[in-house]
């Protein structure tokens, strides 16, 4: 359990309180991550499952690596290569894996609420690696993880978040998360790329990248997707490049000299990063998959690190 | 145990560690066992410090990933820092905790040491061994044995812990 929740569907549900619990959790985690003898024996004999209807290596190697570091046995589902191809759907793939026993199922999808249909329909505890363009939980916790540790705490701190809003479940978990510990975050994009109405959630919007990072303690530059350029909604790669991308001289023009900079991987270089950034004094990019780790070893343990599904009786709780 | 006789206990066992390591006193580390048992080692660094004139390295141990009780409770136990800095591989460890009682909480801070590395041996340290075993284990050093039933809790007390002085008090269990 996280809190109340039997699941880590959306930061959107977390509280202020749970999202501290699993950013404290985690660095204790981290310790267990740098020791020369990496394994702990905290979830033998529990299973984690993962199901990735939408490719990804780094988000599933990091939550494989996350259980195999805390002895849990991990199953890996691809989309690809399962009965998905034949036609199962979602749910009766979902009860399938789940008759196996796991104690955790961590699901990527390419349709926001995908993850949270699943936990619905069984009994273990449901992790989304990411659902369309909804949320992406465990990426919105390890980049509060890195930023904690790189700003030391979050009041009067600011963050901006440069990229395709609308399309982004990275930006979408990240200001639910960053607004809830008390940053001020500032959304920038071409018009096109912000929702409508998304200062509601706490943000302000900016349209202009000079504005939006001027001042900012940390400035998140999203991935800009490839299978999108040429979308009629987006400028081409070098129009992008030039308004919405930060190289060496915006950095230094722009930044306060202590800003970090994100990047949830992987990176275009060249588009919303140029490469002297992206590996420059600056970056935090590989902190990010450090933390990955310890944060999705923090989430596996609080959700599998309890009595058993079968122990407990079958009663499905809230997510 | 008052003030005193807690300062004696810890003094007592800091000689007997200092004797007993004989030769290979710059061998010894101490390691503390969340919560209870870090300022008790942090006491007894200070005064094999004293005795041997050559501060041990220090480290702490947070046994939650270790329990073996995971299955049964109701929620995940809240995890602290593990801080083992030095390396583990050939020294004298002198594992501290505050009451010794059914064995397990050292059966766990064990195979976590030895995550860290082989020691050349562990000893175990701890101010009160209460009885109640169920597992074997037996101290090396104990400030005191006491004989205590089932129902009622040690609690030791110690100013670094924020106690106006230092105590060892026996008192019913409150709920579980």
């Amino acid at each position: 359990m996280i809190g109340r929740h039997r699941h880590c569907i959306a930061l959107e549900a977390f509280s202020r309180e749970e999202i501290l619990e699993v950013l404290d959790l985690a660095v204790s985690m981290k310790e267990v991550l740098r020791r020369p003898l990496k394994k702990v024996p905290t979830l033998r004999g529990k299973m984690v499952v993962t199901l990735f209807f939408e490719t990804s290596t780094r988000t599933r190697s990091s939550f494989e690596t996350a259980a195999k570091i805390l002895s849990a046995d991990t199953l890996s589902w691809t989309a690809a290569t399962s009965s998905v191809t034949k036609g199962e759907t979602l749910i009766d793939t979902a009860r399938n894996l789940e008759a196996m026993r796991p104690d955790v199922l961590v699901i990527r999808h390419s349709s926001g609420g995908a993850p949270d249909l699943v936990a619905r329909n069984v009994s273990c505890s449901v992790v989304n690696a990411g659902d369309g363009a909804h949320e992406h939980p465990t990426q919105g916790l390890l980049d509060c993880f890195t930023l904690r540790e790189r700003l030391g705490g979050f009041d009067g701190k600011t963050v901006a978040i440069v990229g395709d809003i609308s399309h982004s479940r990275v930006a979408r978990s990240d200001l639910h998360a960053l607004t809830k510990l008390g940053a001020r975050v500032r959304l920038c994009g071409p018009p096109t790329m912000i929702p409508m109405g998304v200062e509601k959630l706490g943000a302000t919007v900016h349209h202009d990248l000079r504005t939006a990072v001027e001042g900012a303690d940390a400035v998140v530059m999203l991935r800009i997707q490839h299978e999108r350029i040429g979308d009629p909604l987006i400028p081409g790669t070098r129009e992008y490049s030039k308004l919405w991308g930060l190289n060496v001289k915006k950095a230094e023009d722009w930044l306060i000299p202590s800003c970090v900079i994100l990047h949830p991987g992987p990176i275009n270089r060249g588009v919303e990063l140029a490469p002297e950034v992206a590996d420059g004094p600056r970056s935090v990019i590989l902190d990010q998959v450090e933390n990955g780790v310890a944060v999705r070893m923090a989430i596996l343990y609080l959700l599998a690190g309890g009595p058993s599904a079968e122990a407990s009786g079958s009663g499905r709780a809230q997510a | 145990m008052n003030a005193d006789a807690v300062q004696r206990a810890v003094r007592r066992m800091a000689r007997e560690i200092a004797e007993r390591a004989g030769a290979e006193k710059a061998d010894l580390a101490i390691v503390g066992i969340r919560t209870g048992g870090v300022h008790l080692a942090g006491r007894l660094r200070a005064e094999i410090a004293a005795a041997t004139g050559r501060e041990p390295p220090f480290g702490t141990l947070d046994i939650a990933l270790y329990r073996d009780d995971l299955a049964e409770r109701g929620s995940a136990p809240v995890v602290g820092p593990t801080d083992v800095r030095f390396p583990v591989q050939g020294k004298t460890i002198v594992l501290v905790d505050d009451v010794l009682y059914t064995g397990r909480t050292v059966r766990a801070a064990l195979d976590e040491i030895v995550d860290f590395g082989r020691p050349r041996r562990v000893w175990l340290a701890v101010l009160v061994d209460r009885g109640g075993r169920e597992l074997p284990v037996a101290p090396d050093f104990a400030g005191a044995r006491i004989e205590v039933p089932e129902g009622e809790d040690v609690v030791v007390r110690l100013r670094e812990g924020g106690a106006a002085e230092d105590a060892v008090v026996i008192r019913a269990r409150r709920g579980t």
